[in-house]
């Protein structure tokens, strides 16, 4: 049909109306986009984060968009992509023009660093406590009543007993299981390094479903029916019991777990291209800011200030004895490197 | 595809050129119950599941502005490449059907190509060239230019799934019809382009419209190669069906069926005209299958 | 446009039809542009690992496993479709029944279903507390999550391709045969057999390689309802777009290379069955 435009007019007479029509309609409909692409003119800011942050982060765009509006009467709307922690970075890598990342474990933002140089490598110095404007950990959800009676990381090396996990190559959340998993099998009493790689081939010898991100392991084990326990982000495990129902699941608090950090970061080199600079940093700052931190707390992640939260959201919150994987493996690029990237413990561990 | 006439035939010629009753009730049970497991339960279900809270939460899923974007996106990444592919169907099709040339078997094999080609290989091609590590990924970021994660990129990746659908339809059709009525006009002194308009068009207009319709029903519908390009923005780069993956993702399943609801619309649309067309128009269609 | 260039003159026979030039030589850009400068930049990214990097990437045990799971459920999936496809075709082109047109246009229902919508109906249907899945868990049996998930969404996906293919020449078939075998005392069964079936033969072998090429490379639907656990039930597009998840391009491009190498074979099989069936029956 377009092939009528395309053409020198000298035959324009013969249009028929339909083709007349239809070409005014692509016309009409090119004019609407562009018209669409000019309301969007106001400021936009793009964050990309990890997967369970849906939630979280639809009520912290919201509030920040208020409260620019209140500073400086400009309309700025915040978006936001998920998905798993690996695989948003990667898009960040392949060139999705975010603003700030807000992922799920401190590798990605050093990837996104080393393949793009649009975050400098010391981007957790830029941001108070390293990057972190809250923590979280792990825990695990088991069916009503605990049927398998799962009580700590050792019964998920039990035979018998399902483990849905995501996968650690593309989910932060998958990695931070593995490395809870890792650590407590290490400094148990009588634990070692060789001990710790038993244990964890052991409990993904358990894995009946490895999705690619947190929160499809929590559909397949909520929704689905799959498996007998999902250890999860503490706030993952927190929205399970209030999206299906408190009386269909249990949350199971371990004896000890990892100190999970998800950071935050600004992408310096798509801010000075876009020219948001301004806005994202205040982004940024507004995450540290006593109204994010509360809305952090509400839900059930670990505000870096607690006294901004609510009594009974950090009530809520369990308390466990946290480690953290820098004091047993070093620094994150051979965590990293040594545990998950190809042909590291996961790989060895899950071949078959 | 084709017509084909049902007439009941007399008593005794049926006998031996049809099966035993006994044989084709259950011929036709096996197949009926067959159908209705895999085709039209799922169908069935998309609707179901969208209703399950009532019509109140079913016209909810619809208020989202993420959602009206995403229906609005949708509509923009059709309305881009399936005249892109329009265009390239007549083209290809005036050329193979009305010429003898050497390689046309293996032109309209490249043309089939991307139906066989996974739509996960198809996002990552583009990805690889577009994307910020890819072959012109430097270039186009110099240039400020965006592809992958932006409307191009998805109607790139559209464009590429849907590529063969016109041209498929028109092939053979064209090829059926042959030359000599555009010889005739010709000769008696019409221009090429005026050939085209009042003959060849008029001749093909069923067929063409038989493959916009399936090549939009695929362009609004395609998954697995958008999902690689989109970046998954909410309210920017999210086709409806990731829209709907989303939604599912989110425990939201009243909403993801609901916007999955009207892409199942969407599809008894097409498939109601199609049945239409071949119904009312099956002459000049083509005879050869279609995807 | 009456006129073509000169170089095309030597490649196409003279006609006084016009415009072959400018329709021949859009469609090569358009395809070119669209279709083989991409696939070729994919090859090229494939081939920068060198030979040794490709060969550890394709024969990696977790690649390995996924292309056959991948060509494994395929080729199980189109074998009965093509089955149940001809019974289909048959049944709709022969036999008269209430709502036969209805059922005729049903079947091309997975052709316009989109693929995601399909994917989470079908993960509806078949998971354990779901309608079909719910009846057969009593019995210990799981379809979705497993294996036995993506054969089913496999089996959507290939139907139509099979049901279509053979439909027409069902119609076509010459009564007179049919009647001339009953007359020589064939049985009815032996006339199906022996009569009937051999010249639909070329295209159930076509509709099944479209339904096994189709197959193979499906992604949307097959992932809502795949366990998606490595060395189980991890298809080969899935592992692609996880290769991408972890940067790792190279590997990402490597299987995507075997797969459309795959997708090159299952076209020259198609045009191979359809050459030989217009030999052998005059036919496509």
């Amino acid at each position: 049909m377009q092939a009528v435009p395309h053409r020198p007019t000298a035959h324009g007479r013969r249009f028929r109306p339909l083709w007349r029509g239809c070409a005014a309609a692509l016309v009409a409909g090119a004019a609407m986009l562009a018209g669409g692409s000019h309301a969007q003119a106001q400021t936009q800011l793009l964050n990309v984060s990890y997967d369970p942050t849906r939630e979280l982060y639809r009520e912290i765009n919201k509030a920040f968009a208020d409260e620019w509006k209140q500073k400086t009467g400009e309309t700025i709307t915040v978006r936001a992509s998920h998905g798993g922690s690996g695989a948003q970075a990667r898009t960040v890598i392949d060139g999705i023009d975010a603003d700030v990342v807000t992922l799920g474990i401190p590798s990605d933002i050093d990837a996104i660093a080393r393949a793009t140089k649009k975050i400098p490598a010391d981007w957790r110095s830029k941001l108070p406590n390293n990057g972190l404007p809250y923590t979280s950990t792990v825990v695990f959800i088991v069916r009503k009543g605990n049927p398998k009676s799962v009580k700590d990381w050792d019964d998920l090396a039990k035979p018998g007993v399902q483990v849905v996990t995501p996968n650690p190559k593309t989910s932060a959340g998958g990695r931070w299981n593995f490395l809870a998993a890792w650590g407590y099998a290490q400094q148990k009493e009588g634990g070692s390094v060789e001990k710790a790689r038993a244990f964890v081939t052991e409990i993904y010898r358990n894995v009946p479903v490895l999705d690619t991100g947190a929160r499809g392991s929590t559909v397949t084990f909520a929704q689905r029916n799959i498996g007998d326990v999902l250890p999860a982000w503490e706030n993952e495990a927190f929205l399970i019991l209030e999206e299906f129902g408190k009386d269909k699941f249990d949350i199971v608090v371990p004896s000890v777990s990892i100190l999970a950090e998800p950071p935050v970061a600004l992408v310096d080199g798509n801010v000075d291209s876009k020219g948001t600079r301004k806005a994202a940093e205040a982004y940024l700052q507004f995450l540290y800011g006593d109204k994010a931190q509360a809305i952090f707390a509400k839900h059930h992640y670990r505000p870096s200030k607690r006294e901004a939260a609510a009594k009974e959201d950090l009530a809520d919150l369990p308390e466990i004895k946290l480690f953290t994987i820098e004091s047993l493996q070093g620094n994150w690029d051979d965590i990293q490197k040594n545990n998950f990237d190809s042909g590291g413990i996961f790989d060895q561990i899950s071949k078959r | 595809m084709s017509d084909r006439p049902l007439s009941p035939s007399p008593e005794g010629w049926e006998s031996v050129t049809t099966e035993r009753p006994v044989v084709r009730w259950t011929a036709i049970t096996v197949a009926l119950v067959f159908l209705a497991l895999f085709l039209l339960l799922p169908l069935v279900i998309v609707f179901v599941e969208a209703f399950r809270r009532g019509a109140q939460a079913y016209l909810e899923a619809f208020q989202e502005p993420d959602a009206q974007a995403a229906i609005w996106l949708t509509l923009t990444v059709a309305a881009i490449s399936v005249p892109l592919n329009v265009l390239f169907g007549l083209t290809a099709s005036w050329a193979i059907a009305k010429f003898d040339f050497k390689g046309k078997s293996l032109l309209i094999t490249l043309i089939d190509l991307p139906f066989s080609v996974s739509p996960v290989v198809a996002g990552l091609i583009y990805v690889l060239l577009f994307g910020a590590q890819g072959f012109f990924g430097p270039f186009l970021s110099a240039a400020g230019f965006k592809v992958i994660f932006a409307l191009p990129g998805i109607v790139l990746a559209t464009v590429f799934v849907t590529f063969p659908f016109v041209a498929r339809e028109l092939i053979p059709l064209m090829q059926e019809q042959g030359t000599s009525e555009e010889e005739a006009a010709l000769t008696l002194g019409a221009s090429g382009w005026r050939t085209f308009w009042t003959v060849t068009l008029p001749n093909i207009r069923w067929g063409l419209l038989y493959g916009v319709l399936l090549c939009n029903a695929r362009a609004m519908g395609e998954f697995g190669a958008v999902s690689v390009v989109s970046g998954h923005i909410r309210g920017l780069t999210n086709t409806m069906p990731l829209h709907v993956e989303i939604l599912y993702n989110e425990y939201n399943f009243v909403a993801a069926f609901a916007v999955a609801s009207l892409l199942a619309g969407l599809a008894i649309f097409t498939l109601g005209v199609k049945s239409f067309l071949e119904w009312r128009y099956g002459d000049s269609l083509s005879k050869r299958v279609s995807h | 446009m009456s006129s073509a260039a000169p170089v095309l003159s030597r490649l196409k026979r003279p006609s006084v039809i016009p415009g072959f030039g400018i329709t021949f030589g859009f469609s090569l850009f358009y395809l070119g542009l669209i279709v083989l400068l991409p696939l070729a930049a994919l090859i090229v990214r494939a081939s920068r690992i060198g030979w040794d990097g490709f060969l550890a990437v394709a024969t990696d045990s977790r690649v390995l496993a996924a292309l056959k799971v991948s060509f494994g459920i395929s080729l199980l999936a189109a074998l009965v479709a093509s089955v149940f496809g001809l019974l289909v075709a048959w049944v709709l082109t022969r036999y008269d029944f209430p709502g036969r047109r209805i059922i005729d246009a049903v079947v091309d229902l997975p052709f316009a279903l989109p693929t995601a919508v399909a994917g989470i109906a079908l993960a509806a249907l078949y998971a354990p507390n779901g309608w079909i899945g719910g009846l057969v868990e009593p019995f210990g049996l799981k379809i979705a999550y497993t294996p036995a998930g993506i054969f089913i969404a496999l089996v959507f996906i290939g139907l139509p391709f099979a049901v279509r293919t053979v439909e027409p020449l069902i119609a076509e078939i010459d009564r007179e045969q049919e009647e001339a075998s009953a007359t020589l005392g064939a049985s009815r069964s032996r006339t199906l057999w022996k009569v009937l079936l051999p010249p639909l033969i070329p295209a159930i072998l076509t509709g099944f390689a479209l339904a096994f090429a189709r197959a193979v490379g499906e992604y949307g639907s097959v992932i809502f309802i795949a366990g998606n656990l490595p060395y189980v039930s991890e298809i080969a597009p899935l592992l692609i777009v996880i290769k991408l998840s972890e940067f790792d391009y190279a590997g990402a491009a490597v299987i995507a290379t075997i797969m459309l190498a795959i997708s090159f074979l299952a076209l020259l099989v198609i045009n191979l069955i359809q050459a030989w069936s217009r030999r052998r029956f005059g036919h496509v």
